[in-house]
């Protein structure tokens, strides 16, 4: 005699296996094609390769192109993860910390932030950037990013500030450490979690970030590395193997970094969710 | 501590500042708002206003702004079909997500709430498509998707046909893309039902359980209803989301074949950005910002009720 719930173990491991294949076959498909001659590709793109050809992947590595996509995007990503933190926990902090005269009015203001998505303003922004000579310029896309990232930071970190203990700052101001001393020398070390969270975060929609670059940058050099996909997918057409070769090379940094830091994606993801 | 207490209503604004300078909470103030509002407003305000006021004119981006042409703009869009097209697209792809996206990842988060090894695991496979870029993303799909090298094309040869083209057909390009959103976005959505699901109250459970409540009575009149504010605001992610979809499909079709798979973005960029049809772009951009902001607030008012935060 069977146990009803063997059935139902069964059938849920049917399910999670099936969706996990899923999502795993095209990515195994993408680092095996890299290894295969465009021939083999055609003839299967999914099996292992025959021979594991290594040159594809050396020839991209080898070459300063892939190096210098990653290069800028990484500079980008970073900056725009700095400037996020720093400009957004400092209004954080004021919010949390000070009672003044139109608080209200300026966080209301801020979460008009969270309503609207950057591509319905892409042509205006297209013209600032160009005003501001950010062409072809990272802070072009820094700044922007940036920006567009501040309303959400700011309500994550305002409430994380909210929740430390106040007992804290009254005895520090006794003490003689002002508003400013004490954001630097308490409030930022001890909210490592929520900046990890947002910091994250930031990373991922930047590193990812597509049309904004695609706008603002237009020399090559500048490229960060999804303008260089497309580029150098432009350039191969139908050499599948090389541009798998080097989308997997873009993304498997990213993966390893994600399943990383996973636990702060999530957190940022749910935490502004959930909670409401 | 006084420091701590909100300003009484005796004292005069004047009085209020000098109070908050001798506190030092004025250098603080001034030193710490005005950056993120100063780049703020400049980046993110300023160019909404802007794309209001430019979509009453033409303009190719350079000299002075002087063609007013009214709602011209407006008028070209309504009338236009591959902008009808893509408004089509976008309700696709929000049913999509609705009744095929959510349900999917909720029956998953369901399924591997439960915080145990083997769980985990399956979150962080489901979870990486969202991780990836959408631009890699597409690019990947757009190799399976290839009549002549991926798996479209095995499968086509294995059944003896012709080579077929999804991404080039129009009855079927956009079930492609709809196909690859729901792959890059599940993830997302199960991770909220997962964290909504991983607070419900044990206890609420076991009494379901000593009442004698079947697995699906639990799920459907214990679970559910206490996550139901996750799957609201998921819902919601999930339409707003689709209304801005764009890296994906530039990678997979590039809005063809014959314009048949724009979104309302990739439509902004290729017919107002790539173009330097300012005045048009703008318009664009003002209507999805328009219906983004209708999309909030209706939601807000008809599913989220009168306590619902979004």
């Amino acid at each position: 005699m069977i146990r009803p719930g063997f059935f139902l173990a069964l059938i849920r491991a049917a399910i999670l296996s099936l969706v996990a294949a899923l999502v795993i076959v095209p990515l195994i498909a993408t680092f095996m094609g890299g290894f295969k001659s465009v021939g083999e590709l055609r003839a299967s793109p999914l099996g292992l390769p025959s021979v594991w050809r290594v040159e594809t992947y050396t020839d991209i590595l080898g070459g300063s192109v892939f190096w210098g996509y990653i290069q800028n995007s990484l500079i980008i990503s970073f900056s725009a993860v700095f400037l996020t933190l720093l400009l957004a926990s400092m209004a954080a902090y004021i919010f949390a910390q000070i009672r003044f005269f139109g608080s209200k009015y300026i966080q209301a203001y801020l979460l008009l932030g969270l309503m609207f998505p950057f591509a319905t303003a892409i042509v205006p922004l297209f013209l600032q950037i160009r005003d501001f000579g950010l062409l072809d310029n990272p802070l072009g896309v820094i700044l922007p990013q940036t920006a567009f990232s501040m309303a959400f930071a700011i309500v994550l970190l305002r409430s994380f500030f909210q929740q430390l203990p106040k007992e804290l700052f009254e005895a520090a101001y006794v003490d003689g450490c002002g508003y400013i001393g004490f954001f630097f020398r308490f409030t930022l070390p001890l909210s490592t979690p929520i900046l990890a969270t947002v910091g994250t975060f930031v990373f991922v929609q930047s590193w990812n970030n597509y049309l904004l670059p695609l706008v603002v940058i237009n020399n090559s050099a500048g490229y960060t590395w999804p303008l260089g996909i497309m580029r150098y997918r432009g350039e191969f057409m139908v050499e599948w193997n090389r541009i798998l070769a080097f989308v997997s090379l873009t993304i498997l940094p990213a993966l390893i970094f994600f399943t990383f830091t996973q636990k702060y994606i999530v957190a940022g993801l749910t935490r502004g969710s959930v909670k409401g | 501590m006084t420091t701590m207490i909100g300003s009484r209503p005796t004292l005069s604004p004047a009085a209020r500042i000098a109070r908050m300078h001798r506190q030092g909470k004025l250098t603080a103030l001034l030193l710490f708002l005005p950056p993120a509002l100063v780049l703020f407003t400049l980046f993110v305000i300023w160019p909404i206003f802007n794309a209001a006021n430019l979509s009453f004119f033409k303009w190719s981006g350079y000299g002075a702004i002087d063609n007013f042409v009214g709602t011209q703009n407006y008028q070209r869009l309504a009338n236009h079909s591959v902008f009808h097209q893509s408004l089509w697209n976008s309700v696709k792809l929000i049913l999509a997500s609705l009744f095929i996206q959510i349900p999917l990842a909720l029956t998953l988060a369901l399924l591997i709430y439960k915080k145990t090894s083997a769980n985990t695991a399956f979150r962080l496979i489901f979870f990486a498509p969202y991780i990836l870029a959408e631009i890699a993303s597409g690019v990947i799909w757009s190799f399976i998707f290839d009549g002549d090298f991926g798996v479209s094309g095995q499968i086509a040869a294995a059944l003896g046909i012709d080579p077929f083209y999804i991404l080039a057909d129009r009855q079927f390009a956009f079930l492609a893309i709809i196909t690859v959103v729901v792959w890059k976005y599940f993830g997302y959505h199960m991770m909220i039902f997962i964290a909504a699901l991983q607070a419900v109250p044990d206890d609420l459970l076991e009494a379901a359980d000593i009442d004698g409540a079947s697995r699906l009575q639990k799920v459907f009149y214990v679970k559910l209803p206490l996550i139901m504010h996750a799957i609201k605001l998921s819902a919601f992610f999930a339409i707003v989301g689709a209304l801005q979809v764009f890296d994906i499909i530039i990678p997979l079709t590039n809005g063809g074949p014959s314009n048949s798979t724009h979104s309302i973005v990739s439509y902004l960029y290729t017919y107002g950005l790539a173009q330097l049809n300012v005045g048009y772009g703008a318009a664009v951009g003002v209507v999805l910002f328009i219906l983004c902001m209708v999309t909030a607030f209706s939601y807000k008012r008809l599913a989220m009720g009168k306590g619902g935060a979004l």
